[in-house]
């Protein structure tokens, strides 16, 4: 099991006192699998994929990465995990602006220590960003930055991606493109892959969907 | 305007970044402009009272004073002239000066106290009264018979009174120190020189305080200018980021059909407001450092050139407008290419945080050529230039022509350090770094500045003071310095003459030599001015030359003054020019000095008889007690040479005082400019570095770098700043010296003193770095995600 969530529960502080946002959520994904994660605006579901991705920690409940416990880690250590186990792509790319679009893609993976360069040109050759690895983030497109985020995850790696809205401010045919390529990847890594969208067409693409509805899911 | 001005709300800091910065540089300024008309309305009182601004004045060739003979001489010849005499009365509380002018000759704008008008006279002549200060009439209470007036346009120190009454008071009968010449004459009258050849003419403003205390206050206004220039910079950095911030608010209002025109209205207006607001608040600090400052102030222009200033602050108008004046003006120079821009944006720009950094990034290689202009421009003063503005424009190059250069510095730093790097971290710390150095560049720009005038400054008063230490003790030969009477000077003679290894006699008058007001010496040639006065320029047989009566030995200012160099004749008296045979320093000195031999010198002056003498001996404590047991000299009548020293050096220290508390104020301006510059791009930081976050950095990692840039960036500035400084030093000690002073000093080096400078800059900007840095080492998680959500 790549990730094995418990009773996972998460409470925001607001003008009335807290408001809880998840309510004891249970998930689980096998090594490969591909979920879909949908629900209404507010449901909770970034909060859900924050707390997976070792960027933020839960009020309760218990979460199981690749095996670990990361509900007790420290910075430190749950950073060491983003670096190697777990990587989120964005819906705003969240590109790095001062690397180029190499290095950007290379970052994560030097980071973690286990840079291929090939697997690295290939990823860049395959989302057909070959022809701008010496450019910075700031020149490209909104699909072409997507697939530097795209590639940038996969150059690492991780056994479990997580995705916000990846497709979210790509128009319907990039979309369409950057899904393709963005499984089609995933697949040949063998990494499990988690989206959080909105969109019922890259749901569907998923081999299991989870709703969520009022802190809980359905 | 609400919706303007709600950016402020949301933006305290940078808020504070503008108004403290802006009120820091007012508070600069006008603490500096502060100090400056205090000095200035000291000088005009006493120049006012002694008439040196306006009139010419005739002054003895020799000695102190000359009989009144000759003022009656001289108006009955029909020149227009007026007597003075001044001096010095003891009271308990400390010497006064005393003025005694003639009301009924003396020209109209020299008359005191409100006596234009001829009111008041009766009582100026008789019983007479003295006008002075409220400080200065206290200490005249009960040391004077005649009633004290308050008058608070007299200057400190000075009391004035009728020049009969101050005959009496100084017990100086019939004698006068000078004679004040009217502008106004009658035709054809006859040369001075045939009625009173005892007396020469110096022109108005000739007595060399008035320039040199100029090129003082010039010195104090380029260190306020600097600090200026260092508080604009911070405003400059918060008002662009601002309104760079700000355009999606100008976009929005303007789709919502607010016009351009009234939006940048709206802008400027409020602008004037933080303007006036940050200038009062300037003004009121500048208020205090000037109230900190003026003591040294004035201990320094009385160290250097015996200039008196009182040690009290007064509220003058004149830099309270000038404060608000300048605060305006400031926040129109740092605000007017960010309104251009806002002016000419398009309806439907995007807003762009980062556009602002980008840009400035860009202007880079732009700012580096016109920095070669400036370096050349700077070069070529310092080969062809002369005189003191171009002195100060060569300064002024230097520093400006090095700030600009430094942006592409730092870019190059950063990309060499890309370059050299292995790790993905520190890749990226490189690349980070080069895009935070447009954003940090006006901070780093005044840290460079800061520290190059503190290397500067540091230098050219250490190498002042090694080369004054040697030369006290070059000038300071004698063991003992003695005073006796004039009466006694004989005997005095006779007595040393099987106890001491040397007498010398010091013989000196003050009187005009080539149109330069100096002192001039008679000295008995021996081993001492041999061995120990070191020429800076003139042939081994000097000395033999000068004991010889045919050449005399000048002081490099009196040469560089009067245009006279070695082989030159001197003009002393009519018929009398020995020729210049050594130049030698005279550090300190305002007045030329010239020395001849005694003889000469007695041939010249045959009534000057020696009252002071130094003593060459190897046991200067039993000579000592010899002159006070059996030669009968009070033991206040001789000083050893120690306690001068001691005592000049103390005199030097006092005069740099000043210069030390402004080299530390503009180093905290800097240490300031850094915090603010840090602090106001935090807020930008965050959606740069959150990603690096998510992808495995920690907090704390972040926080460290942050530092380390910060660090890393200031080392490369304080790296240019030294040898900047070190150039400094030479303009200053070549240039500005020779130009203002008439002096010029060797350049000595001080590697532990840049060491400790170099890691006072490095300390400041850590210190500066470090509440950023923590913040960001302990920001919460839930903010850096805010960067990620997808409604941002």
């Amino acid at each position: 099991m790549v990730l094995d969530v418990r009773d996972l529960q998460k409470s925001f502080p607001g003008a009335e006192g807290d408001v809880p946002v998840l309510r004891g959520i249970d998930l689980s994904m096998r090594e490969g699998e591909t979920l879909a994660l949908t629900g209404e605006s507010g449901s909770g579901k970034s909060t859900l994929l924050h707390l997976i991705g070792g960027l933020d920690t839960p009020d309760a409940g218990r979460i199981r990465l690749a095996g670990q416990d990361i509900t007790g880690m420290n910075d430190a250590a749950r950073a060491a995990l983003r670096r190697s186990v777990v990587s989120v792509i964005f819906q705003q790319f969240n590109l790095i602006p001062s690397l180029t679009v190499g290095a950007n893609i290379a970052f994560q993976a030097r980071l973690a220590g286990r840079l291929d360069p090939a697997h690295a040109d290939r990823l860049a050759n395959v989302l057909g960003l070959s022809a701008h690895l010496d450019k910075y983030p700031e020149a490209l497109s909104g699909g072409q930055q997507q697939r530097v985020a795209i590639a940038r995850t996969l150059a690492a790696r991780p056994q479990l991606v997580l995705a916000d809205e990846p497709t979210g401010n790509l128009d319907e045919a990039t979309a369409a493109n950057v899904l393709d390529q963005m499984l089609a990847l995933v697949t040949e890594t063998g990494a499990a892959l988690l989206v959080v969208t909105h969109s019922e067409t890259l749901a569907s693409r998923m081999e299991r969907r989870a709703h969520l509805s009022r802190g809980r899911l359905a | 305007m609400t919706a303007l001005l709600s950016h402020w709300r949301r933006a305290k800091l940078q808020f504070f970044a503008l108004v403290s910065g802006l009120a820091l540089a007012t508070a600069l300024w006008s603490g500096v402009q502060a100090i400056n008309a205090e000095a200035r309305a000291s000088y005009d009182a006493a120049a006012a009272s002694v008439g040196e601004a306006q009139f010419d004045q005739l002054v003895p060739r020799a000695g102190d004073t000359v009989g009144q003979d000759v003022f009656l001489a001289l108006r009955l010849s029909g020149w227009q002239v007026s007597p003075v005499l001044e001096g010095r009365i003891g009271t308990p509380a400390g010497a006064v000066r005393i003025l005694g002018l003639e009301p009924l000759t003396a020209p109209g704008a020299l008359a005191p106290v409100g006596m234009t008008d001829g009111s008041g006279l009766q009582d100026f002549l008789t019983p007479g009264v003295f006008f002075a200060s409220a400080e200065v009439a206290n200490r005249l209470a009960g040391a004077v018979e005649q009633r004290v007036v308050i008058d608070t346009d007299i200057a400190p120190g000075l009391a004035i009174t009728d020049i009969g009454i101050a005959q009496r008071a100084l017990d100086q009968p019939d004698r006068i120190s000078r004679l004040i010449v009217a502008r106004d004459q009658p035709m054809g009258l006859p040369p001075i020189d045939t009625i009173a050849p005892d007396l020469v003419r110096q022109t108005a403003r000739d007595a060399g305080a008035g320039r040199l205390t100029d090129s003082f206050h010039l010195n104090l206004t380029a260190f306020g200018l600097l600090s200026f220039a260092v508080g604009i910079f911070i405003v400059h950095g918060a008002i662009g980021l601002a309104f760079e911030q700000r355009r999606s608010l100008v976009r929005t209002l303007r789709a919502l059909g607010v016009p351009l025109r009234t939006l940048v209205g709206l802008m400027i207006a409020e602008l004037v407001v933080l303007a006036l607001v940050a200038g009062g608040i300037g003004i009121g600090l500048g208020y205090l450092v000037a109230a900190l400052l003026l003591p040294n102030v004035a201990a320094t222009l009385q160290g250097l050139y015996g200039a008196s200033v009182p040690g009290a602050l007064q509220l003058r108008a004149e830099w309270v407008l000038s404060g608000l004046a300048i605060a305006l003006a400031g926040s129109g120079i740092a605000a007017f290419a960010a309104l251009w821009k806002i002016a000419r944006m398009p309806l439907l720009a995007a807003a762009r945080p980062r556009a602002w950094s980008v840009a400035t990034g860009q202007a880079a290689w732009r700012l580096a050529a016109l920095s070669a202009v400036l370096l050349v421009t700077a070069g070529g003063i310092a080969i062809w230039g002369q005189g003191l503005i171009l002195g100060f424009a060569l300064l002024a190059c230097l520093l400006i022509g090095a700030a600009l250069f430094l942006p592409l510095l730092l870019h190059g730093a950063a990309r060499t350090g890309s370059a050299l790097s292995r790790s993905a971290l520190w890749q990226w710390f490189w690349a980070d770094t080069r895009q935070q150095v447009p954003g940090l560049s006006l901070a780093l720009m005044a840290l460079l500045l800061a520290t190059a005038a503190n290397v500067g400054v540091s230098t050219m008063v250490s190498s002042f003071r090694l080369t004054f230490v040697e030369f006290l003790d070059q000038r300071l030969a004698p063991e003992l310095y003695v005073e006796t009477e004039a009466d006694r000077s004989a005997e005095l003679e006779a007595f040393l003459q099987s106890r001491a290894r040397e007498t010398l006699p010091l013989l000196s008058i003050e009187t005009d030599i080539a149109g330069v007001p100096s002192e001039l010496y008679g000295v008995r040639v021996g081993p001492t001015y041999r061995e120990d006065w070191r020429l800076l320029d003139g042939g081994a047989q000097a000395w033999d030359r000068v004991a010889d009566g045919s050449a005399a030995v000048v002081s490099e200012q009196f040469a560089r003054r009067a245009g006279l160099w070695l082989g030159d004749p001197v003009p002393i008296a009519p018929g009398q020019s020995p020729v210049i045979a050594g130049i030698v320093a005279d550090y300190g000195n305002p007045l030329g000095q010239i020395v001849l031999s005694e003889p000469l010198f007695e041939t010249l002056f045959p009534g000057e008889v020696p009252t002071r003498f130094g003593i060459r001996t190897s046991t200067p404590e039993t000579l000592r007690q010899a002159l006070i047991d059996e030669f009968g000299l009070p033991p206040g009548a001789i000083t050893d040479q120690t306690r001068i020293k001691a005592f000049s050096l103390d005199v030097f220290e006092r005069t740099f005082a000043v210069t030390g508390a402004l080299n530390v104020l503009t180093l905290a301006v800097a240490a300031f400019a850094i915090l603010m510059s840090l602090l106001t791009l935090a807020a930008l930081r965050v959606p740069q570095l959150a990603p690096a976050w998510a992808l495995g950095v920690t907090r704390t990692a972040l926080g460290q770098l942050e530092l380390l840039r910060a660090v890393a960036l200031a080392l490369v500035t304080v790296l240019l700043a030294i040898p900047l400084g070190l150039v400094l030093a030479w303009v200053l000690l070549s240039f500005v010296n020779v130009e203002a002073f008439g002096w010029k000093l060797p350049l000595f080096f001080f590697p532990a003193q840049y060491a400790l400078l170099a890691g006072f800059a490095l300390g400041a900007a850590a210190l500066a770095a470090l509440w950023p840095a923590r913040r960001l080492a302990r920001m919460p998680p839930s903010e850096l995600l805010k960067v990620f959500a997808n409604d941002r």
